[in-house]
């Protein structure tokens, strides 16, 4: 694959340019660096990290160990849209389970899957900070309170292609 | 509202000092930085001001600690990574009256002469980062005008319950996995970059700014001597009142259960997941604060109809995902907890493995680094004894 590698690694080298000419690359700004990568490509490949640990003068398997310890540095391709679904034991109290339900009827992907048009992702997360209005989710950044099923449809359907 | 109701609004003592609007900009500030950094630090002492955090350290030693050593640069954080289940108070200060956050740091900034602060935000409030950047940027205009050379930034956290310890959230800063670290050395000796750091509550700058606008004398007519002044509770589950409210410490969970139950409350866990759970019969001799049941503002209330083995498989499934695996007892611990209470439920195990789970939490509570392993058996050991039945049948 030396071909489509050469190519590929130009676009790899571009975008962690990008990442380092805003945040700088001395260590201490190596997760910005890599929320900046995340934010453009929405996830962390494996041929990113080695980038990123050449201009860090880092190994890619410290990368690596740095990005897979944050849930929200995936280092798996995911969709365009990112639903955290909150698990923890308050929005478990009022009705997760439903809302679960509704988006995995909607979407027919379970947790930790990609749609097939790679529009969404689903991933449960801990608790978001949203307790009083529970139950709550994230599409990507934006949180979502106080779901039912149908407000959790109506919510989805916003982010069809 | 009924007669009941404003008794017990006489015992459960409401303030308004947190979220209180002031019309005017940084005028706290300015007249503050009029005083040295020894009067500053003196003040925070007088109010007896303890970290709102959790842990309840005092705010004003901390600060000393930090000026005290010797060293080029210095660094303030403020931690929002408020990732405790059952939190969001620090949200709402941040939303509502950012500048109160922001001037408790220039005056710790000027206390311990540090000119470069953060924010670590957590992940899950990036939504919340737009509105804050506008606030810092005036707040630095702010700072030119009344030559305090303070720089704050925001740094955004990438999702890590563990990172909300300060070492961990050092750690994480410098670039590295949230790893606690070993303490001693503690942040404000070795901290951000290995120099001398504050770090901070959202909660705790926030009421730091509230004590210069008030003064001292009046903040700790406030609460009891062991716990000063009022503070922010997220109030959450089965209550009547679900939301942020600021109340004097010192209340009795019973009160506090009058006033936010929904009449049925069977439990309540204060202090989130590492906190306890404390049952109905327990309710009148609990203190909220730092003489009794402390907490960072966390309370959830479960009334009659909730399982409590649902409510602790939940907080082993957090813990299990959440430690950060370094230390073999809590990483290991964290596991056979949840597997053991499974199996106990499940009827794989009898009831005196119970016993023998308490005792594990009892070998993390004193071979774990760091708090998180530390605190597991706070609400295991609480539910299991209390709610036995429920973990068993
Ligand atoms: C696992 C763990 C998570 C923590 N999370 C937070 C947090 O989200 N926010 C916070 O202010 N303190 C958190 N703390 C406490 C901090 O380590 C530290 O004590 C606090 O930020 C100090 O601020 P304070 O003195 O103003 O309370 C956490 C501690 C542990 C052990
Ligand atoms: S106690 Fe748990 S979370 Fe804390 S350092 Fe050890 S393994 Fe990590
Ligand atoms: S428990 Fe779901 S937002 Fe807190």
């Amino acid at each position: 694959m030396p071909e489509s590698s050469i190519t590929e690694n130009r676009f790899e080298k571009e975008i962690v340019s990008r990442a380092i000419d805003q945040f700088g690359c001395d260590r201490e700004n190596l997760l910005p660096v890599l929320g900046f990568i995340r934010d453009e490509h929405r996830y962390l490949s494996i041929e990113i990290m080695r980038e990123v640990a050449s201009r860090f003068n880092m190994s890619s398997a410290e990368v690596y160990g740095v990005a897979s310890f944050y849930h929200f540095l995936p280092t798996e391709p995911r969709g365009k849209n990112l639903i955290s679904v909150c698990k923890t034991i308050v929005c478990d109290m009022h009705g997760r389970a439903d809302v679960v339900a509704v988006i995995q009827d909607m979407l027919k992907i379970n947790f930790d899957q990609t749609t097939a048009d790679s529009n969404f992702s689903l991933q449960a997360v801990n608790c978001i900070g949203c307790c009083d209005e529970a139950p709550a989710m994230l599409i990507n950044d934006k949180p979502y309170t106080k779901l039912d099923a149908t407000r959790t449809r109506e919510i989805l359907k916003r982010y069809y292609p | 509202m009924n007669e009941n109701e404003n008794h017990s609004s006489g015992i459960i003592k409401k303030s308004d000092l947190i979220f209180a609007q002031y019309k005017t900009m940084y005028t706290v500030l300015e007249s503050s930085l009029q005083l040295s950094a020894e009067q500053i630090i003196e003040t925070m002492l007088d109010s007896g001001l303890r970290g709102r955090g959790g842990a309840g350290f005092p705010t004003a030693k901390k600060w000393q600690a930090a000026a005290s050593v010797p060293a080029v640069q210095r660094f303030v954080i403020c931690n929002a990574d408020e990732g405790e289940p059952g939190t969001f108070k620090d949200k709402a200060i941040l939303r509502q009256v950012p500048r109160k956050v922001l001037t408790g740091m220039a005056l710790c900034a000027k206390a311990i002469q540090a000119t470069e602060g953060y924010i670590y935000l957590r992940a899950e409030y990036r939504n919340l980062a737009d509105e804050l950047q506008a606030h810092i940027d005036i707040f630095h205009e702010y700072c030119d005008r009344f030559k305090l050379d303070f720089r704050v930034k925001i740094f955004m956290g990438q999702g890590a319950y563990v990172c909300g310890e300060e070492t961990a959230l050092i750690e994480s800063m410098e670039g590295k996995r949230g790893e606690p670290r070993n303490k001693p050395p503690f942040p404000t000796e070795v901290g951000y970059l290995g120099k001398p750091t504050v770090v901070n509550n959202v909660e705790t700058f926030a009421t730091a700014m509230i004590i210069f606008k008030v003064g001292a004398s009046e903040y700790k007519k406030l609460g009891t001597p062991d716990s000063r002044g009022s503070k922010l509770f997220s109030v959450s589950g089965d209550t009547r009142k679900p939301g942020v409210h600021e109340l004097e410490l010192g209340m009795s969970l019973y009160d506090f259960v009058k006033e936010f139950g929904d009449g049925d409350t069977k439990a309540v866990q204060v202090g989130g997941a590492a906190g306890m759970c404390v049952p109905r019969r327990e309710f009148k001799n609990t203190i909220i604060g730092f003489e009794g049941v402390p907490t960072g503002g966390s309370m959830i209330l479960f009334n009659s109809k909730r399982s409590m083995y649902n409510v602790l498989h939940n907080y082993l499934d957090f813990f299990n995902q959440e430690s950060c695996g370094q230390c073999t007892p809590c990483r290991v611990g964290c596991q056979q907890l949840l597997l053991g209470t499974e199996a106990v439920k499940k009827g794989e195990k009898d009831t005196v493995y119970l016993e023998q789970l308490i005792r594990l939490t009892e070998t993390m509570r004193i071979g774990s680094k760091c708090g998180l392993g530390r605190s597991v058996g706070n609400a295991f050991n609480s539910i299991v004894e209390n709610f036995k039945e429920e973990i068993l049948y």
